[in-house]
């Protein structure tokens, strides 16, 4: 099996920089990015600015902080390189780069939810009929994830993905300032759940207060197939 | 005043250096072969913070200096005690002689150790300091912590939750020259061959990687369940050890590269409406929204 060692990684930049003498370093704020940017940032003695999601200067840069219930401008006053990492969903994809893949901003996304909501994997399937016909990804919340019933990788929130889809579908999923972290940027949130106080109402375009086991059928009978 | 042109390095994982780690096949270890009747002499180091309780939902503060954190209910990162926990664990496995808490900020922060001691913790180290710590200065803190202590592993949460950096860990595997294993999962220690077999959750599921002690380890969510602390520890802890440093004493200066210009609130989302049927929901989305 193939892999990078991060290592070996921080070092080639810090001696890349050495010899280029870049003003900055970029790079994703995905699992790759973050192991490697502050390594290679210490090996160069500066700060890194992480999970940056605006840039008002070459110095000068916005980033959530306290699960995005804060923004926080920071302005680097360090040597070179300023070194940041960047949150995808925050900058517009080039319009020139011609790929056949859909650009995450046009995913739609269905998630769920306390295991208690879902009560089984078994019941994920339902979920994942209605994505495939809405051409949506699946997402989930912590609590799924611990249930076991879906991987990590599909973790939603604060520590998990950050998504900004087109359209957000929420069933059975409470609203937890964690979660909501991760989702505060899709164009339209739909929230389906039983309990009308849930705090993801407050959050929602949409609200339906039912039971996501009658709600989905009933979306999977009557919504339009994705083109 | 002429502006000194920007060249920027890009780094991104699809790039042409691919290494095979040769350590990779190593798999798991059976920790019932390797824990032989010997008197463990290992020490882990962990890294705990005093934050914004998570419950707590913050408040910016009007001059957008920052966020109220006066009379607001403190607590220890949930990461970092997943981090403590783990390396009780190991501890209680019969692998660690010895686990030692660090907490650096202002005197506060004795509070957070002295939860951490009740947990289980041994020793408590507390770097005193007022002025802002960033995640490069307290990473210069540990490692010179570390030349004091000799730890054969240091474990710290991922993340804080107040500034959301993830730096501090990589920065201290870093300037150790300490491989990392960062958002671990699992972890396995093995110290007859001194590794630690990590599995980390990454983008696109779990990775599971080998590692040469000492050895810097953060950890995420799913790695364990932290206690909580009993009374009687609580009791106990009270007369625990806790030592005291200033960053002086550590021969490291505090100062930062990087200045806060102002802190605000999110932009909000607009109240929403509630729709009282999947009919109604359907129709909004195709006809108001244009999404469907």
């Amino acid at each position: 099996m193939f892999i990078y060692q991060l290592e070996t990684w921080a070092r080639l930049v810090q001696l890349v920089q050495q010899k280029g003498e870049y003003s900055h370093i970029i790079t994703a704020s995905n699992s790759f990015g973050k192991n490697i940017l502050p390594r290679a940032a210490a090996l160069l003695d500066v700060s890194p600015i992480t999970d940056v999601i605006a840039i008002s200067s070459s110095n000068q840069f916005v980033r959530p902080i306290y699960a995005g219930n804060a923004l926080c401008t920071v302005r680097y006053s360090g040597s070179n390189p300023c070194m940041l990492s960047v949150r995808s969903t925050s900058f517009a994809v080039s319009v020139d780069s011609k790929s056949n893949e859909a650009p995450i901003s046009q995913v739609d996304l269905s998630t769920f939810d306390e295991g208690r909501a879902l009560k089984s994997a078994e019941n994920f399937k339902m979920i994942e009929k209605l994505a495939e016909k809405l051409g949506a990804a699946v997402g989930a919340t912590r609590a799924a994830v611990d249930a076991g019933f879906v991987p990590n990788d599909l973790q939603v929130g604060q520590t998990g993905k950050i998504v900004a889809p087109k359209l957000y579908m929420a069933f059975g999923v409470s609203g937890a300032i964690q979660h909501l972290a991760g989702i505060r940027d899709s164009k339209v949130i739909v929230a389906v759940n039983k309990d009308a106080d849930a705090p993801i109402f407050q959050v929602a375009d949409y609200g339906l207060v039912g039971d996501l086991f009658e709600v989905i059928p009933e979306l999977l009978e009557k919504l339009p197939e994705k083109k | 005043m002429s502006v000194p042109p920007l060249t920027i390095l890009s780094i991104s994982e699809g790039s042409s250096l691919i290494l095979l780690l040769p350590s990779q096949s190593a798999g798991y270890i059976d920790p019932g072969e390797s824990t032989a009747k010997k008197t463990p002499t290992m020490k882990i180091l962990v890294a705990i913070k005093r934050v914004v309780d998570y419950a707590v939902k913050i408040r910016v503060k009007s001059d957008k200096s920052g966020v109220e954190t006066l009379n607001v209910k403190m607590s220890m990162n949930p990461f970092c005690e997943i981090a403590l926990e783990e390396a009780l664990r190991i501890k209680q496995s019969g692998l660690a002689s010895e686990v030692v808490a660090v907490s650096m900020g202002p005197s506060q922060c004795v509070d957070t150790l002295r939860t951490g001691l009740a947990m289980g913790a041994d020793r408590g180290i507390h770097v005193e300091s007022t002025a802002a710590l960033y995640p490069l200065t307290v990473a210069k803190l540990l490692k010179a912590l570390v030349d004091v202590e000799k730890p054969g592993v240091i474990i710290l949460g991922k993340q804080a939750i107040d500034d959301d950096c993830n730096q501090t860990g990589q920065m201290v595997a870093g300037l150790l020259g300490w491989p990392q294993g960062t958002f671990a999962s699992k972890v396995l220690l093995d110290t007859e061959k001194q590794v630690a077999t990590v599995e980390r959750e990454v983008d696109d599921g779990l990775e599971t990687l080998c590692l040469d002690l000492p050895a810097v380890i953060t950890t995420d969510l799913r790695l364990n369940q932290p206690r909580y602390a009993t009374l009687p520890n609580i009791m106990k802890a009270k007369s625990k050890v806790i030592k005291k440093y200033t960053p002086q004493e550590l021969n490291v200066e505090v100062k930062s590269d990087i200045e806060i210009v102002e802190v605000t609130e999110p932009p909000k989302r607009k109240a929403g409406v509630i729709v009282s049927s999947v009919d109604e929901l359907i129709d909004k989305l195709r006809n108001e929204a244009h999404v469907i």
